[in-house]
């Protein structure tokens, strides 16, 4: 099992530890709904150090990079990031990423932890410029929660008011260079930190040291993400999904070439036969991964993620159904085993009273 | 991991289940350290006053945020009265395990089933086999 550089720091805090994509992660310090509200009411710091970082160097046409990935990349500032997708040739979701312009012609690829390995491969096949795989030798730190501001300017001082959402610079915290990205993945106002591994543990405690900052685990992580509606690679999304499936097409750029672009016009022309939709329950029991979903008796899909949510006090998910039955109000019924569960089918995100764009 | 409460006077199954045995009555709960392993837990499936449950069968439910687990009836009886308010605070399993988080009472139909469960004394043992 990999571990991270801040792997002493979480048994230290006595943090409930288990596998997470092959690395030894931090589920729980104390609880995940504690943890859970800490963050959406002040502050909380993850360690996302096993997530994966590429550089890619040169221009994007040359690079090919502009074909890897789904966004549109010309149009993209030095200092902005843009969610994306890297697509098989069928449409197929390689990975989800977040793609950092760090000078006209440096780009920084920031991918899941479970998908580098086959990542890198399509990369090598696919970049036609110099490639480095710097995951080994780059932390990260997500500090979230609408406090996250106020702590970062004690430490980087005003500069920090300035990152616009999706937006990144650097800043240097007593003499070290730390790049720091204003996105997240919890709905609420935050920061996501870049430092050399060498950096980790210092880092870690000198934000923890502030009293407004508890750490926060998987588990929590997995409860904000879900409240949000946002996919998680690997089990909402994966080679076998696509980003119109995955009503995720706003992060497609249409207007240019890239791979995977003619199996999406086929989708968008002819129709899919399945679509990931947001689930809420009617009452406290959470739907869970590979429940069936149900209308009336039909079966029409499957769970992919569940939970129940700390914010609403109710089970929500997200899971793929037959498209003709994923009308936004509708009623359908979740079942495995002796467990039923009515829901009805809503809009993301769930939790709309997020502090991210504060 | 902490050290877990396991008081005296109850007797325990090896799925970390309690019973309170009390004048043929027993009250029924989950431990410490089934509470903790679980984390918080949100939702209580209980079953209803008059059923019956049999010995070291699954009787009821408890979900947490990460997952499902089947509660064990440590011995066989008739269920006389539920938790309600577990219903609405499924976290009472969390904050008292041994209290305010007991799930059912049932009336007992074989005392010699005790034979199968363990004592306080044997049940900590049996934690520190789990527990590395």
């Amino acid at each position: 099992m990999k571990i991270t550089p801040l792997y002493e720091e979480h048994k230290k805090l006595k943090a409930k530890i288990d596998n997470f994509a092959g690395w030894s992660m931090p589920i729980q310090y104390s609880s995940i709904i504690s943890e859970h509200n800490w963050t959406r009411n002040a502050c909380s710091l993850f360690d996302t150090c096993h997530m994966g970082e590429f550089i890619v160097y040169g221009d994007s046409k040359e690079s090919n990079l502009d074909k890897v990935l789904t966004a549109n990349l010309e149009d993209m500032d030095v200092g902005s990031s843009r969610y994306c997708f890297m697509l098989n040739e069928a449409g197929g979701i390689i990975d989800d990423l977040v793609v950092y312009r760090l000078a006209q012609e440096k780009w920084m690829l920031v991918v899941n932890a479970g998908t580098i390995e086959k990542d890198e491969r399509h990369l090598k096949e696919n970049i036609y410029t110099n490639l480095e795989n710097i995951s080994a030798d780059i932390a990260k730190l997500d500090l979230q929660g609408p406090s996250s501001r106020d702590v970062l300017r004690k430490f980087v001082g005003e500069g920090i008011d300035k990152l616009r959402y999706y937006h990144f610079d650097h800043f240097f915290i007593l003499g070290k260079k730390v790049l720091i990205s204003r996105t997240g993945y919890t709905g609420e106002l935050g920061y996501e930190l870049y430092i050399d591994s060498e950096g980790a543990q210092w880092l870690w405690n000198l934000i923890l040291n502030d009293k407004r900052v508890r750490p926060a685990g998987l588990g929590a992580r997995d409860t904000l993400r879900l409240e949000m509606g946002y996919p998680l690679y690997g089990q909402d999304i994966n080679e076998e999904t696509s980003p119109i499936e995955a009503g995720l097409e706003r992060f497609v750029e249409f207007k240019k070439a890239f791979i995977g672009r003619e199996a999406l016009l086929k989708q968008r022309e002819g129709g899919i036969k399945k679509r990931l939709v947001c689930l809420i329950a009617n009452s406290r029991r959470a739907p869970r991964k590979n429940y069936k979903i149900y209308a009336e008796e039909d079966e029409i899909g499957f769970v992919t993620s569940g939970t129940f949510s700390p914010s609403l006090s109710c089970g929500i998910g997200m899971g793929y159904i037959r498209p003709d039955y994923c009308k936004i109000g509708s009623k359908i019924t979740i079942k495995e085993g002796k467990v039923e569960i009515d829901a009805t089918i809503t809009n993301r995100p769930f939790y709309k009273k997020g502090s991210l764009r504060n | 991991m902490g050290k877990m409460n396991v008081p005296d006077g109850l007797l325990y199954t090896k799925e970390h289940e309690w019973i309170r045995i009390d004048n043929h009555l027993g009250t029924i709960g989950i431990t410490d350290y089934a509470q903790d392993a679980l984390g918080d837990v949100t939702f209580v499936e209980l079953p209803k006053v008059g059923d019956s449950i049999r010995q070291f069968e699954a009787f009821s439910s408890v979900e947490s945020v990460k997952a499902v687990s089947d509660v064990y009836a440590p011995m066989s009886g008739k269920i006389i009265k539920v938790n309600d308010g577990l219903m609405e605070s499924p976290e009472l399993i969390n904050q008292s395990p041994y209290d305010k988080g007991w799930m059912v009472v049932i009336e007992i139909f074989d005392e010699n089933e005790k034979k199968n469960l363990m004592t306080a004394s044997e049940y900590r043992k049996y934690l520190e086999g789990i527990i590395e």
